[in-house]
Order: C-alpha cells, then sequence, then structure tokens
C-alpha cells in the first residue's frame, strides 16, 4: 500500500495541512451540530424534567412517542424539513434552505428526542430516590426541576454527548437540505460521502478518522471537565 | 447556583458568538446563486474549474447542489434554485413546455461509455453498436449495475434496452437506486457492466477489475443543457444573476472554459452552444 493510499496517513497529512478548505468545513462542521445540540437542549432539558415529574393523561404516550423518534431516520427528519423550508414549503419565503441554518433546525428534530427522552429518564430515577426528601420541604414540581436537573448534571452530560454524537454523524438530513454545497454547507460526514462516490477512499477514510478524532476530542473535554468538577465538589 | 448562571452565560456566549460568526460570513458574498445541476458535473471537478472564471467575469459566485437529473428538475419545479445546468434533452424541452423554464440552451457535449470486467464475459468490446452490447449483455445474463434513480444517465440508460429490445430483469440486472459514483463503487465491488458518462468515469479513482469496454456509438451522445427559469411562475428568484450565469456559459468565453477543463490530460465535456462560434 503507497502512502497516498493508506487513510492513516492521508488523514495525517490532512490535520497538518492544516488546508484552508479542511478548516472550513471543520470549522462548520461544528457550529452546526454544536448549535443544535445547545437549541435541542435548551427545549428538550426542561420538557424531559416536566414529564418525569407531572403526571398527566397522554404522557405514557407521549414517553413512547420520544423514545420511538430517537430512532427516527436522519433522512426523513431531512425529507421534511426540506419540505417545510422549501419555497414550495409553508415558510418557504424566509429562503433558508440550502443554508446552515437549515442543517441546524434539521439536526435539532434529530438531537431534541434523545435528549428530551433520556433527561426524562434520568430525572425520573433520580426524582423516586428523593421523592420523600423533597416533599417534606414542600417543594412544588416546579421547584422540583431546577434541583433535579442539577443534580442530574453528570448524567445529564453523557445524555448531551449522545445528542451531539447523533448531530455530529449523521449525513441523511444535512445532505438533503444543505445540498452539500461547496464552502457553504459542505460538512465533514457530506465530504465523505461524496470522496465515496468520486471513488477516493482513502481520502474519504482519511476524512472519517479526522471527524472521529475530533469528536473524541471533545468527548474528552467534556469528561475532564465533569471529573475535576465532581473532584471539587468532592 | 452560580455555577449554573456561568454555565448558562458561557453557552449564551457561544452561541451568540457562533450566530455572529456565521451572519457575517453570509453577507461578506450576497451576490450568488444556487445552481441544481447533475453529480457527473460537479464529480469530475468541472464547476472548481470553470466557475472561478465566471466568478471573476461578474462577480457572481454559484453554489452548486449537486444531484441526480430527477433530483434537480424537482428542486427547481419547487423554486429552490436559480438556475438548472441537467442532462436529459427530452426532459428540458418538456419542463420550458411546462412553463417553469422560459428558455433551454445547449452547452456541452460527452458520452456515455459501457464499462465492466476486464475479461469481458459478455463480449461486449467487439459488438458492432451499443444496442448489440446490450443485447449481449442480456444475452448472457453477465451482472449488470444500473442507476435506477432515474437520472439522466439512468434515463438514457433505459432508452437503450429499448432500442435493445430487451426487458432489462432477472437476477443479473441489479437497480441500485444511487448516484454514479456509488453506483461505479457497487459494480466495481460485484464486478459487473454498468452504464457511465465518461467524465464520471475518467475521473473515478477507485475501478478496481473495471475497464471501459465499449464506447464511441451515436446513440452514446450525453448532451448537456442550460435552462432559464420562468419569472412568472418563481418572481422570488435571482432572475438577473442567472441570466448572465446561462448566458456566460454559452458564450464564448464560458465555452472556451468548458473545453480547457481537463483531467488527466483529457478533455471531458465539449463546448457546442449554437450561438458561439465553434470553439473545438
Amino acid at each position: 500500500m503507497s502512502p497516498s493510499e493508506n487513510p492513516f496517513y492521508t488523514a495525517f497529512a490532512l490535520i497538518l495541512g492544516m488546508d484552508q478548505g479542511l478548516i472550513d468545513i471543520v470549522t462548520l462542521s461544528l457550529q452546526v451540530s454544536l448549535l443544535a445540540v445547545l437549541l435541542a437542549s435548551a427545549l428538550a432539558l426542561p420538557l424531559g424534567a416536566a414529564l418525569a415529574l407531572w403526571r398527566f393523561p397522554g404522557r405514557n404516550a407521549l414517553i413512547v412517542l420520544l423514545n420511538a423518534l430517537m430512532g427516527l431516520p436522519p433522512v426523513v427528519a431531512g425529507l421534511c424539513v426540506y419540505l417545510l423550508l422549501s419555497r414550495a414549503g409553508p415558510l418557504g419565503q424566509f429562503g433558508l434552505l440550502f443554508t446552515p441554518t437549515a442543517m441546524v433546525i434539521a439536526q435539532v428534530i434529530l438531537v431534541f428526542p434523545i435528549i428530551a427522552a433520556l433527561t426524562r429518564q434520568q430525572v425520573e430515577t433520580l426524582h423516586n430516590e428523593y421523592a420523600e426528601q423533597l416533599r417534606s420541604l414542600g417543594l412544588k414540581q416546579l421547584r422540583m426541576m431546577p434541583t433535579l436537573l442539577w443534580d442530574a448534571r453528570f448524567g445529564l452530560l453523557t445524555v448531551i454527548l449522545a445528542g451531539f454524537g447523533r448531530a455530529s454523524a449523521e449525513v441523511g438530513a444535512v445532505m438533503i437540505v444543505g445540498g452539500n454545497i461547496d464552502g457553504v454547507t459542505r460538512v465533514m460526514t457530506t465530504s465523505i460521502v461524496l470522496e465515496t462516490s468520486k471513488g477516493n477512499l482513502p481520502l474519504a477514510l482519511g476524512l472519517g478518522i479526522v471527524l472521529l478524532s475530533l469528536v473524541t476530542l471533545i468527548n474528552a473535554l467534556a469528561h475532564t471537565v465533569s471529573e475535576t468538577a465532581k473532584r471539587r465538589l468532592g | 447556583m452560580k455555577k449554573t448562571t456561568t454555565l448558562a452565560t458561557a453557552s449564551l456566549l457561544t452561541s451568540g458568538l457562533v450566530g455572529l460568526s456565521w451572519s457575517a460570513s453570509l453577507l461578506a458574498n450576497d451576490d450568488f446563486i444556487t445552481l441544481a445541476s447533475t453529480t457527473s458535473t460537479e464529480n469530475s471537478g468541472l464547476f472548481d474549474a470553470i466557475i472561478p472564471t465566471f466568478t471573476d467575469a461578474t462577480g457572481i459566485d454559484v453554489r452548486v447542489v449537486a444531484v441526480g437529473t430527477g433530483q434537480a428538475f424537482e428542486i427547481a419545479r419547487r423554486g429552490d434554485a436559480d438556475s438548472l445546468l441537467v442532462h436529459d434533452t427530452a426532459g428540458e424541452e418538456q419542463f420550458v413546455a411546462d412553463g417553469y423554464a422560459s428558455e433551454r440552451l445547449d452547452v456541452m457535449y460527452n458520452d456515455f461509455v459501457i464499462v465492466g470486467p476486464s475479461d469481458d464475459p459478455a463480449d461486449i468490446s467487439s459488438s458492432a453498436n451499443v444496442a448489440e452490447a446490450f443485447a449481449r449483455i442480456a444475452e448472457s445474463e453477465s451482472p449488470f449495475a444500473s442507476r435506477g434513480d432515474d437520472s439522466g444517465t439512468n434515463r438514457a440508460e433505459l432508452r437503450l434496452w429499448e432500442d435493445a429490445e430487451v426487458t432489462p430483469q432477472g437476477e443479473w440486472y441489479r437497480e441500485l437506486g444511487s448516484g454514479m459514483g456509488p453506483t461505479l463503487n457497487t459494480a466495481a465491488g460485484m464486478n459487473a457492466y454498468t452504464f457511465t458518462d465518461r467524465a464520471t468515469w475518467v475521473a473515478f479513482e477507485n475501478p478496481q477489475d473495471l475497464t471501459l469496454l465499449f464506447e464511441g456509438d451515436d446513440a452514446l451522445f450525453n448532451q448537456y443543457g442550460t435552462l432559464l427559469l420562468s419569472e412568472q411562475r418563481h418572481p422570488h428568484l435571482k432572475h438577473d444573476l442567472a441570466a448572465q450565469w446561462h448566458q456566460w456559459l454559452v458564450s464564448e468565453e464560458g465555452q472556451q472554459a468548458i473545453a480547457d477543463f481537463t483531467v488527466n490530460g483529457q478533455q471531458l465535456f465539449f463546448p457546442n452552444a449554437q450561438s458561439s462560434s465553434n470553439t473545438q
């Protein structure tokens, strides 16, 4: 295997080369996925906690629905967002199709059920443990919510990382709503698809290794932060 | 509680920064059009070669969404692209007739070829014409990978099976429902015959045992056309900018840029716009 055919060599050369095109692609990938996870978390953490604490008719159905949506195929989410944002669609006048914003919207839809469903599970477990104590303090559900979310924060970090994993790894949704436009909506995963379709397999795999390294780095960072925080708090 | 506030502030700041850098980069180049086109033109590198020339001349950037011809028509029909460059002349003329486009012009051509296992089990390389080559593949029931995705190439392939008076079906005929690149990858993997445009084939880097076996029949002619989309149907599109691109493609300068594009020293697209002098 010659050096140019070795994906590890290619990945190494890509990282060392610091090619501007690659930097742009990596930056956009991170911007889109991190923003999607941030927005999804802002909505899904409170919703997940609320589902854990309140009892209302249809609650079980909602939980089942959220759990099921964790398996939503990215290409279906992409297609729905495409039809929504297309000029002929209900939100067409904003001209958002084939922009990074459209990609964020699609990824929020993919990440939201994962974070909401897993948060519900985490908070419910914690709530069951502390139910007596919290009730003896006379706390209402609304007051319990921030306390329980804060207490579950280390578990929730893993939940958020699972959401980030989903966002950074998916290709079906961003391909449809972003269009894989060079320099505008091309991200790591769509580049990998493109290079594969050109038959440039070493470069495709090299990009895959770069993406995986990046995701590993982010996970390591999150892990370090949470371990440090745990030690500080005893 | 203090930590929560810090965390919230930090995340708000981050999102703000991300948002800012974003809108700044979007505002920087407002003069652009979105072009729906085919994978063959994008994958071969043609657009990377000719768009900078157009942008230098006009200041207009062209953002390419490369999909199959069927999907490209659908994107344009819904008003999601400003311009359209595809290779299905019959479909393009229908598109104009249906009122989605006001004008269609020839831009360039290349040709389709048949590639397959180097030992050529169906012996198509000695066929007199493409119909005979297709008939021999069907007769010997040699594995054949078809795009099966309603792309321009797929439509051309299906017309050729009709010419060969063969109904392609059976174990040997495999519809992949994929783009040209993935189809070539799969055909290479199962050592099957497949029908491809020359540009994608020449630029393709994973041929394994596949080799070019049949070429040169007039029926393999592959014409590309540019379409000026209808102002009546989609008034919001950037018609002025799109018209400049449409005209540039068939201008002497545009035709020359297409002719100058080569891969491994081989010219892949041959300009043949009627309005320009013969640049070949």
